[in-house]
């Protein structure tokens, strides 16, 4: 059980970053501006160096994972505080896997892509540097975390470094938008602590656990809940996911937060750090109370198809882009969640995989947009027009992300976008059905900002904007390259996924909907398959 | 009937796809540094799958029994009881596309070489155009709806790049978008199909659905029939979801050429006549497949009758023919084979007749009024003559090719019997009038009569790379009806596909000759205003029914009040209601509450009270939701 702690490595070498970025003596103020630039540039390539170390490390990792294998590998346990039987506990399975490698993915890409973000705020290069190490170190700790106490505080803790990339180093009303993304993720995780230790409570009444009540994960999936209890219960976590996540109507503080956050920052908080609302809503939510979770699951439903559509809509009528990319993610997220309380196999795979080319189409795209802002200082699409004459490297990329958004095949996030309807329309018609109008909406948000910034005469104000610098493209080539890779052959992370997945339905007893007519497998397999 | 699994040379068949995708990946990636040679490695990548694709048609010749050869290459998307592969279905339908857009496809891409040769982007051009192709194949080839559907979404995708490819013209830029939008209301349309048959039978591949479509009864068929119908209407621009082609025209003529005449605007016939097994179980889905063709085959010609612009007017024109080819398939066996024949004519002349028109803008300073041209016919011989041909197989007049082509369809809707045969067959006769009267016209107007032309038109003959092509599309306007269709070669061929037409048409029947004598009546009444007066070089006011069809028939028009307007206010709401009802209105009366207080004082009451909000809606949506689960 406790053999090389991979996991712990995994998180330590991030905040061994961090420690080195801020040992980084800082210079006297009034020292010569050829040295403060070579001092921050070592600041950057430390940081740059670790992130990539961790990256490294986890494609080492992840090769040792066996697909085969028991459902939370590189599991690690030792007690914490015996007297509440808290547990430092960690493992993963395929879905925390996949999650973890999308986080050590983004991450040497948004450093190398904030490169400048943090020069000319008032706080320290290092700082920020710093504060996005630790983040990933909270980020991988709260996916590969399964003491249920354990995850509450990662889950908590890792709002403290992204209040102060917004409230700190962020643009516009920054502050406003921090705090307003800190009381709202407070909120929701105070409901979620109250349920956590409800459930420690109720942990401890239950014979499963010999009457000690636990926190530990594989434990508590065997405790079983009054149906009421588990309602309650239920709540409390998702509340917190759903404000995470975010779903409608608790959605109204992304738009501010990824208005005011740098790209970088953005890209973390949309990307990654609201992942672990819908992972929650699979680790938690379903396979601690799956009564609750069918329970709820019309209601759920019901806000998943609201926000695809709802969050699509208010993006077509966006002005600025980053809050436009802001309103997508809404909608994206509602897709996620669909499939996730669909309950059945594509549903859970294609949201599982959904988070993480959500993670890539997301971040190319905010990036890209965050590069095109810097040029022009301006985040109104309004003010842009005929880039694609200026910089066709910028605004070819930028469509290439723009198609991810609107899930074209061949593009990793349609392969994740279609299970996801598929699993859900095999068991809820009329909700698939509404769903999938979401692609039209999402032709018209992203074709529709793609004219407007991109095609037409060249403005003026855009007619001497340089194209993407070489560094600029490093950051966001590998991003693209991986949705279209994924887009058109996802097996390898499919293969990791499926088997958490089958694990989570027969963990809480659910199959698939049988087809109506099936097809014997000979028929439909003549026309294609192999052994 | 079971497919055999590839075997020999048909085991490469891949090769179908990397050779475009190989072209189209290095002109994209390559820069600058591919532009000197670009365009060649663009020629030479759709030759090379025209090639192959002959090789495989004699393949699939050779094979005596069954036809039906698969080449399984990848599983794309495995889960738990969810197997989509990409695999390639090679039969006598797929091979007719393959050979005719790889075929006809190459023509227009050497073409291009002449036509984009002043083109400071033509490599991108080129490297489009290879997206295309591949994308198209795909379509073609994919042995099940999943992958047709990556295909089906490609081109859409490819059509949008090279529409928009002048992006830097506002009204190309629009109608880009346009098109894609259009199209994605129709691939809506297609994906919950293939959601239903993943439902119903799950598998998607196209001989399980033919297997589980026996058994799942007519309803289900009725509703696939539907859902594919409004794909195919989408990307073949058909009633209701016709609007984009018109203005698809913003694209390179080569472009409108090959994507919005020859190739990707006929994938909803190929899309319905593939489907032959589950509009077999249902009779409802095949009227309904019927009416929208006939329907469009009017409306297309009525437009196209109005149009002085050269490439609308053909832009019409094909929204007509595919509209004869929907009517064609939806009229079960006894259409299928006769849809797709006219749909391999109609590739030769009406790419034919695009080329034509292009040669003419490339030597009019890009002019596309028809006012503006007349008495080129003696400037531009080859454009001209090779033009006239696909005029005579268009109309239908024997023996080119559309004569043989289209007469098994009108003859097969008047056989339909009834109300019905009458509406359908009469609509199919009334349309070959409408035909002739707009060809005739725009012959007269481009060839005959005075000259109009702007005084620094100086037209001339285009070279020889972009004659050659046309003069061969010609010999196909002329021949390739007659090959198709005498002695049932192409029947014959298709029927283990589409199965065989329950009677068989002689070459001269009776609905044909009625519709041959309207041919001859309304080219001799278009005559009668635009070849025995002058025409007027700018347009007169017209009737009623000439400016309906000169603003498309108030496509554009119902679209904007019945979609766009609803739209734009519905999306102002939101966002209204979004950034102040939600949020703002809090926020902005805890600020005039607390007005004394300090700036962050007041954001942060404002914040509580907008997530006290924000949660009691939220609350409210519990319980309701509650109540309703409770039922």
């Amino acid at each position: 059980m406790n053999g090389f702690p991979w996991l712990t490595v995994a998180g330590a070498i991030p905040l061994a970053g961090a420690l080195a970025v801020l040992l980084v003596p800082s210079l006297p103020r009034d020292s010569a501006p050829g040295d403060v630039e070579a001092r921050t540039r070592l600041v950057k390539v430390l940081a740059l160096a670790f992130s990539l170390i961790a990256l490294v490390f986890v494609i080492v990792m992840a090769t040792r994972f066996s697909t085969t294998g028991p459902d939370f590998q590189f599991t690690e346990q030792y007690s914490w505080i015996p007297q509440f039987g808290v547990h430092y506990a960690l493992g993963v399975d395929g879905i925390a896997l996949v999650l973890i490698g999308m986080t050590v993915v983004l991450m040497p890409v948004v450093i190398l892509a904030s490169w400048h973000d943090a020069d000319n705020a008032k706080r320290s290069v290092k700082t920020y540097f710093a504060l996005m190490l630790v983040l990933e170190t909270m980020m991988i700790g709260v996916f590969a975390a399964t003491d249920v106490f354990l995850f509450y505080v990662f889950f908590e803790a890792m709002l403290i470094p992204m209040y102060f990339m917004i409230g700190s180093f962020g643009v516009g009303p920054r502050q406003y938008a921090a705090v307003k993304f800190l009381l709202y993720s407070l909120l929701g995780g105070l409901l979620m602590l109250v349920a956590v230790i409800a459930l420690y409570v109720y942990a401890g009444q239950s014979a499963a656990t010999g009457h000690h009540g636990t926190f530990l994960f594989s434990t508590l999936v065997h405790v079983s809940l009054s149906p009421t209890v588990q309602k309650w219960l239920f709540l409390g976590f998702f509340i917190a996911f759903a404000i995470k996540a975010p779903l409608w109507p608790f959605h109204t503080w992304l738009p501010d937060a990824s208005f005011s956050a740098q790209p970088g920052a953005a890209v973390l908080m949309l990307g990654v750090m609201d992942k672990v609302g819908t992972f929650g809503m699979i680790r938690y939510c379903l396979e601690l109370f799956p009564a609750a979770f069918r329970y709820f699951t019309p209601l759920v439903l019901t806000l998943a198809v609201i926000s695809i559509l709802y969050g699509a809509i208010v993006a077509i009528g966006q002005t600025s882009v980053k809050r436009l990319i802001g309103y997508t993610s809404v909608s994206h997220f509602g897709f996620i969640v669909l499939g996730i309380f669909a309950l059945t196999s594509q549903g859970q795979s294609g949201a599982t995989l959904y988070m993480v080319n959500h993670g890539f189409a997301t971040g190319a795209i905010f990036l890209l947009a965050g590069f095109m802002i810097a040029r022009r200082g301006s985040d109104r699409i309004a003010d842009y027009g005929g880039v694609q004459k200026v910089a066709p490297l910028l605004a070819g990329l930028f469509l290439v992300s723009g198609l991810a958004l609107l899930s074209l095949p061949g593009l990793s996030t349609f392969v994740s976008e279609f299970l996801v309807l598929a699993g859900t329309f095999s068991r809820y018609k009329v909700a698939a059905t509404f769903a999938t109008a979401g692609i039209i909406l999402a032709a018209i948000y992203v074709l529709w900002m793609y004219q407007r910034a991109m095609n037409g005469p060249v403005s003026e104000s855009v007619s001497a904007m340089p194209d993407l610098k070489a560094r600029e493209l490093a950051a966001v080539v590998p991003l693209i390259a991986l949705i279209i890779a994924m887009g058109v052959y996802p097996k390898p992370v499919l293969d990791v996924i499926n088997p958490a997945v089958q694990s989570t339905m027969s963990q809480v007893h659910s199959t698939d909907p049988v087809p109506a007519h099936p097809v014997s497998a000979s028929v439909s397999v003549s026309a294609g398959a192999q052994p | 009937m079971t497919t055999l699994a590839a075997t020999g040379v048909l085991r490469v068949s891949w090769l179908l796809l990397a050779f475009p995708v190989f072209g189209a990946a290095v002109l994209l990636l390559g820069g600058r540094r591919t532009n000197r040679w670009g365009h060649l490695l663009g020629v030479a990548m759709p030759l090379a799958a025209f090639v192959y694709g002959v090789i495989a048609y004699f393949t699939l010749l050779g094979h005596s029994g069954n036809r039906e050869i698969d080449l399984h290459m990848y599983s794309w998307i495995p889960v738990a009881g969810f197997q989509a592969n990409i695999g390639l279905l090679i039969d006598p339908l797929s091979v007719c596309f393959v050979l005719l857009i790889t075929g006809v496809g190459s023509l227009i891409i050497i073409y291009s070489v002449g036509y984009m040769a002043h083109d400071i982007d033509r490599r991108r051009f080129f490297g489009y155009m290879n997206l295309f192709v591949a994308a198209m194949l795909l379509l073609v080839l994919a042995d099940n709806y999943l992958a047709l559907y990556a295909g089906w979404e490609g081109v859409g995708l490819a059509s949008y790049l090279l529409i928009g490819f002048w992006q830097f013209k506002p009204s190309a830029a629009v109608a880009a978008k346009k098109a894609f939008i259009a199209n994605r209301v129709g691939d809506a349309g297609l994906s919950l199909a293939v959601m239903l048959m993943f439902a119903e039978y799950g598998t998607f591949t196209f001989s399980g659905v033919d297997a589980g479509v026996k058994h799942s009864g007519s309803g289900v068929a009725l509703a696939l029939g539907l859902l594919l119908l409004l794909g195919a209407c989408g990307k073949s621009a058909q009633v209701p979801l016709q609007s984009w082609l018109l203005d698809a025209m913003e694209g390179p003529t080569p472009v409108s050429a090959l994507i919005h005449a020859a190739t990707m605007v006929t994938a909803g016939v190929y899309l319905m006549v593939r489907s032959n097994p589950i509009l077999a179980y249902s009779a409802d889905a095949r009227i309904a497949v019927a009416i929208v063709g006939a329907v469009t085959l009017l409306f297309g010609g009525i437009i196209a009758c109005a149009k002085d612009d050269i490439k609308k007017s053909l832009a019409g024109s094909t929204m007509s023919q595919i509209g004869y080819m929907m009517l064609g398939a939806g009229l079960g066996p006894a259409g299928y084979a006769f849809a797709i024949g006219q749909l391999l004519a109609h590739g030769f002349f009406k790419a034919g007749l695009f080329l034509g028109a292009g040669s003419v803008m490339h030597g009019m300073n890009d002019e596309v009024n028809m006012r503006r041209y007349g008495a080129l016919g003696r400037i531009m011989p080859i454009t001209s003559v090779t033009f006239g041909l696909a005029y005579l197989a268009i109309i239908g007049i024997p023996p080119f090719s559309g004569f043989f082509t289209k007469d098994p369809i009108i003859d097969a809707a008047w056989g339909s019997g009834g109300t019905q045969g009458w509406l359908l067959g009469g609509a199919a006769i009334i349309g070959a009038g409408i035909t002739a009267f707009y060809m005739t016209r725009m012959m007269l107007m481009t060839w005959f009569g005075a000259k109009r032309w702007d005084e620094h038109a100086h037209p001339h003959e285009s070279p020889g790379v972009m004659t050659w092509p046309m003069v061969v599309l010609a010999v196909g306007s002329v021949g390739a009806g007659a090959f198709l269709i005498i002695d049932d070669r192409l029947v014959d061929f298709l029927a283990p596909v589409v199965g065989s037409p329950p009677v068989s048409h002689g070459l001269f029947t009776w609905p044909g000759g009625i519709a041959l004598i309207l041919v001859v009546l309304a080219a001799a009444g278009a005559w009668a205003i635009y070849g025995r007066v002058p025409v007027p070089a700018t347009a007169p006011r017209g009737s009623f029914v000439t400016n309906a069809a000169r603003k498309d028939l108030y496509g554009d028009a119902l679209n904007e009040s019945a979609l766009m307007r609803p739209g734009q206010w519905l999306t102002r709401l939101s966002v209204y209601f979004d950034s102040r009802g939600v949020d703002g209105l809090v926020n902005t009366l805890a600020a005039t509450v607390g007005g004394s207080s300090g700036r962050l004082r007041r954001i942060q009451s404002g914040f509580v009270r907008s997530y006290a909000l924000s949660m009691l809606i939220g609350a409210v949506l519990l319980v309701a939701g509650l109540l309703v689960v409770r039922l």
